[in-house]
């Protein structure tokens, strides 16, 4: 196999708020061309820190203390500022988390899904509807001229996560963050929003780093997966693998504490506080996963 | 796949023109006060030809008739005449003009230096924002009525004064409510959205930020425009504003003071028109917000 397309290795940071309080501790992950690399954690797992470095908009509380981010072998933490924002959306895109919010207003979908195309590609604003109305239709958006013409407020979840799919994928990028791009939505809507980021990924061999809490979703689309606690890697693997034979307690509990449709009498099994204790030992001792 | 496509069943988008317009003929404020504030503008460009008589024009024998439809009135002068047996009603119809000169150039410049400043406040926060907020404490803790007398005798006398007077004092009101909204929309997804196509920050400023702030502002500039018309009014009435030989509104109410025994008409038009003026503005300025702003409009 080729040098993979992001490789992140030992990558710290730090939380300036909190009086210096480790938020990664010593993250290494890889992401091929085309592979779709589940981050899976709790909240402050420090998942949704990862996807916020690789795109350069870390809160400035944060600061990275050490390691690197290297999509195709360029350091993205030592890149200057111009060169930051030439790969940003176009080598590098990503799929927000909450549909209502990730839209502006203010603005129709049209303007909104060709900012790209115009500022970045150069294209005529004739060109870019063209390729407008395409992408529309690639994420399945009957009347793609009607909603091209709409603002926000007028579509509904589903439909401006839609949106924000093809922009997402409207310039080609090689690597997609998805940032938990299906917690806002309702279950039914999910899967179709699952099934077609799978698609859109598959048929243009893009690379996705998909964060997400849910272990379900990642079985449905995660190649591999990566997990997390308290900042640190815990398990990481293909997602068959650890599915099937976790090796970590955490996993283990993890997984069986997951709903069962087929059991509703089984109630919920919570993660045995021993795991958490064990989780904690780790971490401070520092070693190896 | 196709059975994840999405069906809206809303009929053929009529074009973005119509649709606007149809949202701003169905706020009966806009149509309301816009349709005032437009009659007035009619007015006060073709005022040589709407007035019945010369607003200067004195003809003592004539002094304070009362209005036509009192005893002893003249015809002639339809809302009566003043202590110089001037036509109020040809005086009233000229002080449009200053009234309405006022409103849109000052209102307008202190919504663009206000507004500037309020983006930069709001986005670039930090000392920019530690700055321009401290200035605008600082400017609110002075009397606007006072000021802007002491500005008005300062730079002189007449309507380019009263203008930067107003725009002085006014523009804090944009930059505060600028701020915020800026502030309240930086906080939003799509800023991080458009931070990760690569947006610089003085882009999303402008195509990003600004375009959600202008409902807003427009309200607020229609609100600041009936503040510019009393203002003006009271700079007028102080002998402040231009010379006498131009009538005001607030050069009416002045004269209209002293003789308001003998003749209640030359106080009490004025006021009417000013009261009418500053409402039709205030109205059209919420009308536009809700006809204007993408979420609200339904």
């Amino acid at each position: 196999m080729t040098a993979p397309l992001l490789s992140i290795s030992g990558l710290n940071a730090v939380s300036d708020r909190d009086g210096g309080a480790p938020i990664l501790r010593d993250v290494s992950l890889t992401v091929a061309r085309g592979e779709v690399r589940g981050l899976v954690g709790e909240s402050g797992a420090g998942k949704s820190t990862i996807a916020k470095a690789l795109l350069g908009i870390l809160p400035r509380t944060v600061r990275v203390t050490a390691g690197t981010l290297a999509f195709e072998g360029r350091d993205l933490l030592k890149l200057p500022a111009r060169e930051l924002r030439d790969i940003m959306g176009s080598e590098i895109s990503l799929i927000p988390q909450d549909p209502q919010t990730a839209l502006n207003p203010g603005r129709r979908i049209e303007a909104q899904l060709t900012d790209g195309l115009r500022m970045k590609r150069g294209l005529s604003a004739r060109e870019a509807h063209g390729r407008a109305l395409s992408l529309l239709e690639e994420v399945h958006i009957r009347e793609p001229e009607r909603v091209l013409n709409s603002y926000p407020h007028e579509l509904s979840g589903g439909m401006r996560q839609r949106v924000l799919i093809a922009a997402a994928f409207a310039l080609e990028p090689k690597l997609v963050v998805a940032d938990e791009p299906t917690t806002a939505l309702d279950v039914t809507v999910q899967k179709q929003i699952l099934r077609l980021i799978r698609g859109m990924q598959e048929a243009h061999g893009t690379g996705v780093i998909f964060v997400t809490h849910d272990l379900g979703v990642v079985a449905q689309i995660c190649d591999t997966v990566t997990l997390l606690y308290s900042g640190k890697v815990i398990e990481e693997g293909r997602t068959a693998d650890v599915l099937a034979s976790p090796r970590h307690i955490y996993t283990r509990a993890l997984i069986a504490a997951g709903p069962r449709y087929d059991r509703p009498d089984a109630g919920l099994t919570p993660v045995p506080a021993a795991v958490f204790e064990e989780l904690r030992r780790e971490i401070a001792a520092g070693g190896g996963r | 796949m196709a059975e994840l496509a999405l069906t809206t069943p809303t009929p053929k988008a009529p074009s973005r023109a119509a649709k606007r317009l149809r949202a701003l003929a169905s706020e009966p404020k806009v149509i309301i006060g816009g349709g005032f504030i437009l009659v007035l503008i009619v007015i006060a460009i073709f005022a040589p030809f709407v007035a019945p008589k010369d607003p200067l024009e004195q003809d003592l024998m004539a002094g304070t008739l009362p209005p036509a439809w009192v005893e002893g009135a003249d015809p002639g002068f339809l809302l009566g005449t003043d202590d110089l047996g001037r036509d109020v009603l040809s005086r009233l119809i000229f002080g449009t003009r200053i009234a309405l000169i006022v409103a849109f150039v000052a209102a307008g410049l202190a919504a663009l230096i206000g507004t500037l400043l309020g983006l930069m406040a709001g986005w670039y926060g930090g000392w920019a924002d530690r700055l321009i907020s401290r200035l605008v404490d600082i400017w609110m803790a002075f009397p606007p009525v006072l000021l802007s007398i002491l500005l008005v005798a300062v730079f002189g006398s007449g309507v380019h004064s009263v203008i930067a007077a107003i725009v002085i004092i006014d523009w804090t009101r944009f930059c505060r409510v600028v701020r915020a909204e800026t502030q309240a929309q930086a906080q939003m997804d799509y800023v991080t959205a458009a931070r990760t196509i690569g947006f610089s920050r003085l882009k999303i400023l402008f195509s990003e930020i600004l375009p959600n702030v202008t409902p807003v502002l427009i309200a607020l500039v229609s609100l600041e425009m009936g503040i510019a018309v009393i203002v003006e009014a009271i700079l007028s009435f102080v002998g402040l504003s231009v010379s006498s030989d131009t009538p005001t509104w607030g050069g009416m109410i002045a004269e209209g003071r002293q003789i308001i025994y003998e003749g209640w008409w030359v106080l009490v038009a004025p006021l009417i028109a000013l009261f009418a003026t500053v409402l039709a503005f205030n109205q059209l300025g919420d009308g536009l917000r809700r006809a204007l702003d993408p979420v609200m409009r339904r």
